[in-house]
């Protein structure tokens, strides 16, 4: 069997007929594999692509345009002011200040109160530590449409519902930032926090000083999660939210695709428009986002 | 759920010395307590209590309008009576059985085209994690109009490669459920597809040296170093993804609003409308419970499973 490894240094002779009736191996070279490879990629990745295509494509044409057969993949005219158009015809930026608001504060939140936890969890010894991360475990694989009927009720006795703290307190105190942030400092060493403790740190300042400081691309990790998945999320607002002025992004656009189902170029730009800075967050930490994804999942 | 619970095995010991002299006072407790506390208040108040309330109200006749009463198992008749019920586990299951298989299947393709050195690959990863991104409205609206059934191009291209036929997509009963799964195959693929390569770069490149040196071929190499390899993450994998299958709600929402009939209603949309719409919240809550058994069973007869073949 080392003949195929042979046969693709240096063909020998004798190492051909090995192989039977087959076609002699090194007839794909590594380098022609390579263009196959990338080309397919390429082909698959124009493929996945095309959804956005036709949302940019369609955000800048008339609605009378967009449903064409052949598809215009490009505009033949630029309708440019479909993105002028949009902030009159609906509360466009009070939707997107809602978004920003709420997914910057439980991102904040969130990042806090699972950071600080998960400090506890990860380097402090005390009585019921692990049942209770344990407790938390177990919600993670816990639908969360499986407890959110009683949780209306209480946030219907709290006087909550319809309103942005609802959803603020929902979010902010999930198990997954808890859990992210724990796996991240158990790999600090623990002699860098016993020497601190020698030092005579109390350990909420080395939580402040060393702990937060160190989990830098941690923080960004769970941060940017956080962000993406409450200013996607939907069906927390559309159960909590039903006056207009407290809408998100995702909502607003939601009505607005019931209200005008045929202005399809109005609705492919708000569509554009409630992607757009989610994009950018992601692209600008792209890093930190996937490697939250990557750590959260191998450890599970 | 196993490797988590090693690495605090591991950091109990070196502190042990220290923490021997402060074991009487009771300060360490107050201490590590007292950073759980802010995120377990909320944790509490807002998940564990509601999960053990939930319970209880599935057995309760509670509604806005009367006081809560015990009713034993009427909600559950109730629900077994009722036939949205039915169609909704259905619906739910069949979009569970293309989701999961799909997603998975996708997702470690595009992971082991993306496992290698390959000019443009940062290009390549960011191209198909962007779906993952978008908000699930916006998925839902673009596909929508991608499945016109007139005048899409997705019906375009159909027709273009020779289907005179074309399927309805969301304004047909049989096929709106397949067009769900689909858009939503094409959001969530980047998401697992980022775990699969974090679970690939695991598997020690010397292994597949080897094998080549032995003349495996790629399928060989794929069955017996990739596959094994990759098992706990794709026993991970599979838990989120049924998880994620069970209680799809948004795209479905926008897409169909559970149409066209009943066509595409879900478990979770049942819930909703029985719940939070109608007051029922007995009711919707043993739907809920019906919900948390689906995915807990399927949880522990995935864990058996891999035990099972770890065991092997």
């Amino acid at each position: 069997m080392t003949a195929n490894l042979t046969s693709t240094v240096t063909p020998k002779p004798d190492a051909v007929p090995n192989r039977g009736s087959a076609p002699p191996r090194p007839a794909i070279p590594a380098r022609v594999r390579k263009v196959v490879h990338s080309a397919l990629l390429t082909v698959l990745c124009l493929l996945v692509l095309v959804p956005f295509v036709w949302m940019i494509s369609s955000s800048l044409k008339h609605d009378n345009q967009v449903f064409t057969v052949p598809t215009q993949w490009i505009p033949r005219e630029f309708v440019w002011s479909n993105y002028v158009d949009i902030w009159t015809q609906i509360p466009m930026l009070a939707y997107l200040r809602n978004s920003a608001f709420l997914a910057i504060t439980i991102s904040f939140l969130q990042v806090i109160t699972g950071s600080f936890a998960a400090y506890g969890f990860a380097k402090l010894r005390f009585p019921g530590r692990d049942w209770l991360f344990l407790a938390y475990l177990a919600t993670i694989a816990v639908p969360w449409q499986a407890y959110m009927i009683p949780q209306y009720l209480i946030m219907e006795k709290l006087g909550l519902v319809n309103t942005h703290l609802s959803i603020i307190l929902l979010q902010a105190f999930g198990a997954f930032g808890v859990f992210l942030m724990r796996q991240y400092y158990q790999s600090i060493p623990d002699e860098l926090i016993e020497a601190a403790r020698i030092d005579g740190l109390s350990e909420y300042r080395i939580w402040w000083r060393i702990m937060l400081p160190l989990s830098r691309p941690a923080i960004a990790s769970l941060g940017l999660l956080t962000f993406v998945s409450t200013w996607n999320d939907y069906m927390g607002p559309f159960i909590y939210f039903t006056s207009n002025e407290l809408w998100t992004v995702q909502l607003g656009l939601r009505s607005f695709v019931g209200q005008y189902d045929a202005a399809y170029a109005m609705i492919m730009t708000g569509s554009v428009i409630s992607v757009l800075p989610v994009v950018l967050v992601f692209l600008l930490g792209q890093r930190q986002f996937i490697q939250g994804i990557a750590t959260s999942g191998l450890k599970g | 759920m196993t490797v988590t619970t090693e690495p605090a095995l591991r950091t109990r010991r070196p502190p042990e010395p220290a923490a021997r002299t402060r074991r009487r006072s009771l300060r360490p407790t107050l201490v590590g307590w007292s950073f759980i506390l802010p995120n377990f208040l909320g944790f509490a108040l807002l998940t564990l209590v509601p999960m053990v309330f939930g319970l209880a109200l599935s057995f309760m006749d509670w509604s806005p309008w009367g006081d809560p009463e015990w009713v034993g198992f009427e909600n559950f008749e109730r629900m077994l009576r009722n036939s949205t019920f039915w169609i909704a586990l259905w619906n739910t299951t069949y979009y569970a059985a293309g989701h999961i298989p799909l997603t998975m299947a996708v997702s470690l393709g595009l992971a082991l085209l993306l496992n290698r050195t390959l000019a443009g690959l940062g290009f390549f990863r960011t191209a198909f994690f962007l779906p993952y991104v978008t908000s699930l409205v916006a998925v839902a609206v673009v596909w929508n109009m991608l499945f016109n059934p007139t005048s899409g191009p997705v019906n375009q291209f159909l027709q273009f490669a020779g289907v005179t036929d074309p399927p309805g997509w969301t304004s047909s009963t049989a096929w709106a459920m397949p067009a769900v799964i689909v858009a939503s195959v094409w959001r969530d693929m980047g998401y697992y597809m980022v775990l699969f390569l974090a679970g690939l770069q695991t598997i020690p490149t010397e292994l597949y040296e080897a094998a080549r040196v032995d003349g495996a071929n790629a399928w060989q190499r794929f069955r017996n170093i990739t596959l094994p390899g990759l098992r706990p993450t794709t026993f991970f994998v599979l838990i989120m993804c049924t998880v994620a299958s069970f209680k799809v709600f948004d795209l479905i929402v926008v897409m169909t609003d559970g149409g066209p009939g009943r066509a595409t209603k879900v478990l979770s949309q049942l819930i909703y409308e029985e719940g939070i719409r109608e007051g029922r919240f007995g009711l919707a809550s043993a739907i809920s419970l019906v919900l948390f058994l689906l995915v807990a069973g399927f949880t522990v007869i995935q864990f058996l499973l891999q035990r099972r073949q770890e065991d092997r």
